[in-house]
Order: C-alpha cells, then sequence, then structure tokens
C-alpha cells in the first residue's frame, strides 16, 4: 500500500460551457438569492434542484469523468490524449489548483508542479531576483534556492547577465532561466505539463535531457505531452484519455499505438476517390504494390514499394508536385518522397494517367506505417489527402538468419564494413 | 553494391563474407550486445545506463511523508490557517516582489510615498484655513492642524493603498493561481504587507514635521506597533472582502475606488473624531465607530501626538468591528477560494 504515490477513485470534473461560465454579475447574485427561496416556497420543495441547475444541463461538459489510477512510487506515467480529453484538469486537480467536482484522490509525497515555464517572472525585476520569485513559488524554500544558486545560473548559461532586469533579456533566455529553476526543483512527485513545447530546438534537447535524468532518479513524475517520441523514451506506462475517459493504460508503446491507430484504423490498403472525377484535377486512385507486382498490405524488408497514383485531371495539363509522406505507428515521420527534391522539374500530365513511385529497397524496420499522398496541381494543394496503411515485415536482410531486434532501428542500412586487410 | 577500390583496407559485401554457421554466430552475440545498437532516448535501457551502471532505484520514502487528499468540498470551510502559515515565505517573497517593481524606473522612488499624503494634508490645511480661520481648524487641541492631518493620513494611505492592490490582486495574479497550488489567502495578505514600505517612509516623514512643530510624543508611543497592528488587521479585513468579489463579481472593480474616496472622509482623516463628537447625537456617534478605521486614527493621534484623552470606547467599537469584519471576511474568502481557479 505504501508504495502507491497517487491514487485517484473517480475523479469528475464538470465545467459549464459559454461564456457566462459563472460570471455571475453582483446584481444578479443578489436577485437570485432573493428570488430563489421565493420561488421555491411557490413551487413547493418537490423540485429539489434550483431552477438554474435544471435548465443548464445541457450546457455542462464532463472534463473529466471517473478516473481511477493509481501510480506506484517512482513510476514515470505519461499523459496523452487529444485536445480536451481533461489532461490538463487532471493535473489541475493533482496540483490542487481546482477542486474536482466528484471523486477523490490522495497524494503521498511533496507535489512540485510545472504547468507552465516561469510562472510570477517579472521583466522589470532582475534575473536574480526572478530565479528567487519563481523558486520560491515554486515551493522551493529560501534556503533551497541559495544552495542550488550557482547551479540553476550555470544550467541557464545567463552567468554575465543575472543582475541585469530580464526585459532585457532575449526571449531565450529567459526561456532558459525559467526552465533551469523548475529543473532544480526536486520534490518527491513532480507534474509536468508540455512544458516541452517552448524554445528552439537545442533547448528542448536540453530539457529531454534532463527530464530523462529526473524520470531515472526514481522520482514519481506525471508527464503530459503531445510529443509522442518524448512519452515514450521518458515513461514507464502511459494514460490515455479521451473525452475525460480512460481510454488506454498500460505499457508505453500500446498505449501511443491505440492511441494513434483509431484515427487511421479504417484505412484501407488502397485509395479510391469515393466521387467520381469533377473539372478539377484529383486523386482517383493510390495503391500500394509490394514486389510480387500485387497490391498487398504487407511489405518485406529490403525489397520495392511500388506507390502507383492515378491522377484524373478532366480540363488542362497540369505541371503536378507529389509528396509522399510515411509515418510510423508512433507519430513520427520516417520518410518523404518528394518528386521535385529529386527532379527540379514538376510533373506533366495528361488527363488522366498513372504515376509509379518506387522506393528501392525499402528498409524501414517492421511495424504499421501509414502512408500520406499530398498533392498539388498547379500550386494549389489539393483537398484530398489519402491515407494508406502499411505494413513492414522482417526479413532476413544480410543473409545470416539474424533478425535485427525490435526497437533498434527505424530503417537499416545496407552498410559496407571496411575492415583493415589482414 | 559498388565495389570500392581495394587501397589500404578492403570492402567486405554481404556476398563476399562466407554464410556464418550457427557457431560463431553465438560469439558475436556476445561481444555485441544488443544495447549497444540501442538509441539512448527511445530505448528501455539508456546509454547513460551503463555508465552509471542501471537505473538508480527509487529511493524509500521518508516514513513521515505529507499526505495530500483530494475531495470536493463544498459551502463553508475551515479556515486552515496553518496552511498559510507554510507558505508564509512565498508570502513574504510576494510582498517583497511587489515593493520592488513599485517604484522601478521611476526618479522619485520611494518619495512618492510622502508625496502624496503630504500634497493632501497640504491642501486641507489651506481650504479648512481659508474656510474656518486660521486656529479654527477641525483639529485636537493644541496640535497644529498639518502634524494632526499627516499624522492621520499614514494610516489612511495604508488602508486606501491595501485596499487598491488587494482588490485586484487575484485578478492580477491570474496566471499563477491557475498555474500553481497556494493557500490564495497569502495574496491580499502580501498586498497588504507591502504597503507598510511605504508606510515606514512616511513615518519618518512625519516625525520629522513634528520636531519641526515641536511636538514630541509621550509614553504612549508605545502602544504605536499595537495600532500599526490594528491598521493591518482593518486594511486585510476589508481588503479581503474586496478581493474575493472582484474575483468573482467584476463590479467591485468600481466600487473600490468609490470606497476608498468616500472611506477618507467618513474616518476622522481632515478632522478630528472629537469636533465632531458634540456635534452628533450619541447613536450616529456609535455608527460612526463601527468604521474599522475610526478607532486606529484616533489611536494614532494619541499614540504619536499625545493628544489629551485615549480614544477609549471608539476604540473599542471600531476594533470589535474589524475583528468581525476579518473573520468573515476570511471565511468567505475561503468559500470563494475552491473557485477562483475556475472562475477567474
Amino acid at each position: 500500500m505504501s508504495d502507491i504515490a497517487i491514487r485517484a477513485e473517480n475523479l469528475s470534473k464538470k465545467f459549464m460551457l459559454g461564456e457566462r461560465l459563472g460570471f455571475k454579475t453582483f446584481r444578479e447574485t443578489l436577485q437570485d438569492s432573493l428570488v430563489s427561496p421565493l420561488r421555491r416556497i411557490i413551487r413547493g420543495e418537490k423540485n429539489g434542484l434550483p431552477a438554474e441547475e435544471k435548465v443548464d444541463n445541457d450546457r455542462r461538459i464532463w472534463a473529466l469523468k471517473d478516473v481511477s489510477f493509481e501510480v506506484k512510487h517512482g513510476e514515470v506515467l505519461g499523459i496523452i490524449g487529444p485536445n480536451g480529453a481533461g489532461k490538463s484538469t487532471l493535473l489541475k486537480i493533482l496540483s490542487r489548483i481546482t477542486e474536482p467536482t466528484a471523486g477523490y484522490a490522495e497524494i503521498r509525497g511533496r507535489v512540485g508542479s510545472l504547468l507552465e515555464v516561469g510562472t510570477g517572472f517579472h521583466p522589470e525585476l532582475t534575473g536574480r531576483e526572478n530565479v528567487y520569485l519563481n523558486g520560491s513559488i515554486l515551493g522551493m524554500s529560501k534556503a533551497e534556492i541559495r544552495r542550488k544558486f550557482d547551479d540553476i545560473v550555470s544550467f541557464a548559461g545567463v552567468e554575465k547577465f543575472i543582475d541585469t532586469p530580464v526585459k532585457r533579456y532575449s526571449s531565450g533566455m529567459q526561456v532558459r532561466l525559467a526552465f533551469a529553476v523548475a529543473a532544480h526543483l526536486d520534490p518527491e512527485i513532480l507534474i509536468i505539463d508540455e512544458v516541452l513545447a517552448v524554445g528552439d530546438a537545442e533547448f528542448q534537447k536540453r530539457c529531454l535531457g534532463k527530464m530523462n535524468e529526473v524520470s531515472r532518479s526514481g522520482r514519481t513524475v506525471l508527464f503530459v505531452s503531445h510529443n509522442m517520441a518524448a512519452v515514450e523514451g521518458l515513461c514507464t506506462r502511459v494514460l490515455s484519455l479521451d473525452m475525460g475517459r480512460i481510454a488506454t493504460d498500460g505499457d508505453p508503446v500500446t498505449a501511443i499505438q491505440t492511441y494513434l491507430l483509431p484515427k487511421s484504423a479504417s484505412r484501407p490498403i488502397w485509395f479510391q476517390a469515393s466521387e467520381p472525377p469533377g473539372s478539377q484535377p484529383a486523386i482517383y486512385s493510390v495503391t500500394i504494390t509490394n514486389e510480387d507486382g500485387k497490391a498487398h498490405n504487407t511489405i518485406k524488408m529490403g525489397t520495392d514499394v511500388q506507390i502507383a497514383i492515378r491522377i484524373v485531371n478532366i480540363r488542362c495539363q497540369s505541371d503536378f508536385e507529389f509528396s509522399l509522406r510515411f509515418t510510423d505507428s508512433l507519430g513520427r515521420r520516417v520518410m518523404t518522397c518528394n518528386n521535385l527534391f529529386q527532379h527540379p522539374r514538376p510533373i506533366r500530365l495528361r488527363k488522366e494517367d498513372t504515376i509509379q513511385c518506387v522506393v528501392h529497397d525499402c528498409r524501414l524496420a517492421p511495424g504499421t506505417y501509414s502512408l500520406e499522398v499530398y498533392a498539388r496541381a498547379n500550386g494549389v494543394l489539393l483537398a484530398q489527402k489519402p491515407l494508406l496503411q502499411f505494413e513492414m515485415v522482417p526479413a532476413d536482410l544480410y543473409g545470416t538468419s539474424r533478425y535485427l531486434p525490435p526497437h533498434t532501428c527505424v530503417w537499416a542500412p545496407n552498410v559496407a564494413w571496411n575492415v583493415p586487410s589482414a | 553494391m559498388k565495389d570500392l577500390p581495394d587501397t589500404e583496407s578492403r570492402t567486405i559485401s554481404p556476398a563476399e563474407l562466407p554464410a556464418p554457421t550457427p557457431a560463431d554466430a553465438a560469439p558475436a552475440a556476445d561481444q555485441l550486445p544488443e544495447t549497444v545498437y540501442d538509441d539512448d532516448l527511445l530505448d528501455s535501457e539508456p546509454a547513460s545506463d551503463l555508465e552509471a551502471g542501471g537505473p538508480s532505484p527509487p529511493p524509500p520514502l521518508p516514513e513521515n511523508v505529507p499526505i495530500t487528499r483530494i475531495v470536493p468540498t463544498g459551502g463553508w470551510r475551515s479556515l486552515d490557517l496553518r496552511e498559510v502559515w507554510r507558505y508564509r515565505e512565498l508570502m513574504f517573497t510576494l510582498a517583497w516582489r511587489e515593493i520592488s517593481i513599485r517604484y522601478k524606473q521611476t526618479i522619485l522612488g520611494a518619495a512618492w510615498a510622502v508625496l502624496q499624503p503630504l500634497m493632501t494634508t497640504g491642501i486641507f490645511s489651506v481650504l479648512f484655513a481659508l474656510l474656518m480661520g486660521k486656529g479654527n481648524e477641525p483639529t485636537p487641541e493644541g496640535i497644529p492642524y498639518p502634524v494632526s492631518t499627516f499624522c492621520a493620513m499614514l494610516p489612511w494611505t495604508l488602508f486606501a493603498q491595501s485596499l487598491n492592490q488587494s482588490g485586484n490582486i487575484l485578478v492580477q495574479y491570474r496566471a499563477m493561481i491557475t498555474k500553481i497550488y497556494f493557500p490564495r489567502l497569502i495574496l491580499p495578505a502580501s498586498a497588504v504587507l507591502s504597503t507598510l514600505v511605504d508606510f515606514s517612509v512616511s513615518l519618518v516623514a512625519l516625525l520629522g514635521l513634528m520636531v519641526y512643530y515641536g511636538i514630541y510624543p509621550g509614553w504612549a508611543v508605545i502602544t504605536l506597533p499595537l495600532f500599526i497592528l490594528l491598521a493591518v488587521m482593518a486594511s486585510l479585513a476589508v481588503g479581503l472582502w474586496l478581493s474575493a468579489l472582484n474575483a468573482l463579481y467584476r463590479d467591485f472593480k468600481y466600487v473600490i475606488p468609490f470606497v476608498v474616496q468616500v472611506g477618507m472622509f467618513i474616518s476622522p482623516v481632515v478632522y478630528s473624531a472629537d469636533s465632531i463628537r458634540d456635534k452628533l447625537p450619541s447613536w450616529a456617534f456609535t455608527l460612526y465607530s463601527l468604521n474599522p478605521m475610526a478607532g486606529v486614527i484616533e489611536g494614532f493621534r494619541w499614540a504619536l501626538l499625545g493628544t489629551s484623552h485615549g480614544p477609549g470606547l471608539m476604540l473599542a467599537i471600531s476594533t470589535a468591528a474589524t475583528a468581525l469584519i476579518l473573520l468573515g471576511g476570511m471565511f468567505y474568502f475561503r468559500r470563494m477560494e475552491r473557485l477562483v481557479a475556475d472562475l477567474i
């Protein structure tokens, strides 16, 4: 029992829709408090609910509904889901910013929550002052901040500017300093919301590195993100929320795949336009063909993949540009084939044409992939973006009867080993 | 595969290699454990573990970890002042933040703290001298009018500033309220605390004025800290109500300046309480004494200027009123607190 860090039972949170979200004016409140007892007397006590509650029933949404889970001490729990699934609401309830409408949660240990980087930063204050301010807002004691001050400043790399007001900082420096403070927070339970979405690539990498360090230090972490690669890399368990409920709860890869899959699960291995072609250029069909020349959704590693795109272009000839985007089951783009990259001139097509794109020796790692076809006719992006799915199956690539273990690569290259002559 | 020119090294293409037998595949597996291929970010066993020697086990939980229970609450709640006390450091930090940004990029800086009450005092000194004639101003016996009024101006400015600050503070700190947990009570409290700095600057100015007029406080000055505390309490009492109400109903944005303006005239600031006592029926004066600041201001005059008698009954009434407003304000604030992050 004692190794449970967080226990949530049937947590629910209700919100009211519409802009009058409780913003009653004082007059309305006064009026209500005078009128509603009278109304109740007039109607009798039969209708237990105040009138307002019944009227508004259809304007309410449950941002969270009956969410129950347990997090063990030391677990790194990722929380994923589409926008509006209730991820942030859940974090806000667990960090005691808002109260649940119903349900119960118990947290064992000090909680540090990081729902935003740089909360309380004031542009007029110096870097030093802001470190103290932000630190104590995040729940550090003054002594603690003093002890970590040098580390924070050097992590942010702003030693020279520490006594300058932060309004003179570049925005990158501000974010770095803010993150540095947050990164030095060490409570037993850390709650983090999408803080990696800020800053440049270099900074994000640094954040991920720090997060990696934190998640391996044995602390309990709750981590909300849309960055599936980060979630998969950092978390030991993933909770996927949808419409305020738990959709899946399990190991990261499974949870992420089931989260990403429904969007594409119903897609066939070939695409056919649902309407007869009109006057506008349109994609009529897309098929994936394996080495045998059959339309098939399984492709053996190391063989050629043929993608045939049939274009109907009744009115006139057009210049076409195609971009084939390959995404893996974790939502990462693994390949892009664009004809303009190889041949600077767009493809000129007649009224009805089929173009073939062959990916030679496709060595994508085993797994499920989606292919999305983007096409531009005379520079205008076509509305259709056919989405297909196919499966890469393992093959004895090197003729050694040895297969690559799963999750070791996204692409198995054909490598030459140059060894010194004996 | 294209053959590379054979210089110092030679290229092995898969076809060239002899087909591996199971016997030589096995030792190869020993030499190259699978983790060597692995990317440190995406894999279950990161490269850093190779150096560090495995992920560190979770540190043992301290024996008495704090347990937080999160349950929906409704209606009135207990005050939980212990929680406020635990967050006192943040309260002082926020007060210090208010103070340090108040006069940033101003030329006169903290002198503004003195200038405002001094100007008001000056205007009323001239006004009353013109209206009532020099020497007939509404001031305690033997005290020059400017000294008496400036002395009253001190607690009044503290009160007015606190109201302005705390009335708006929940809205001002919206970003923080929706991102971080802390007992929200420390926000209006820090707003009130931050006005103490301006107050101290003005107090020094008052002492200068008293020396100029040759007025020296008697033994009663030792009670001054009590009156300062009372002024803080009164400011907090009204400030709590206004900040909670303003967070929910923005109507109070318009009420606060009005309260401050009218309040100055229904408190003995530009006149002494004695000068109206005889002109009012006793019930009306009792009503007047309910004003939390009335007792405080008269207390200041008594403690600093040595007016002949203490504020007595008036002080008792207005202290009682302060206590009631403060207690009610704290309970109301707690009741509103749980909604504030959703509604603000």
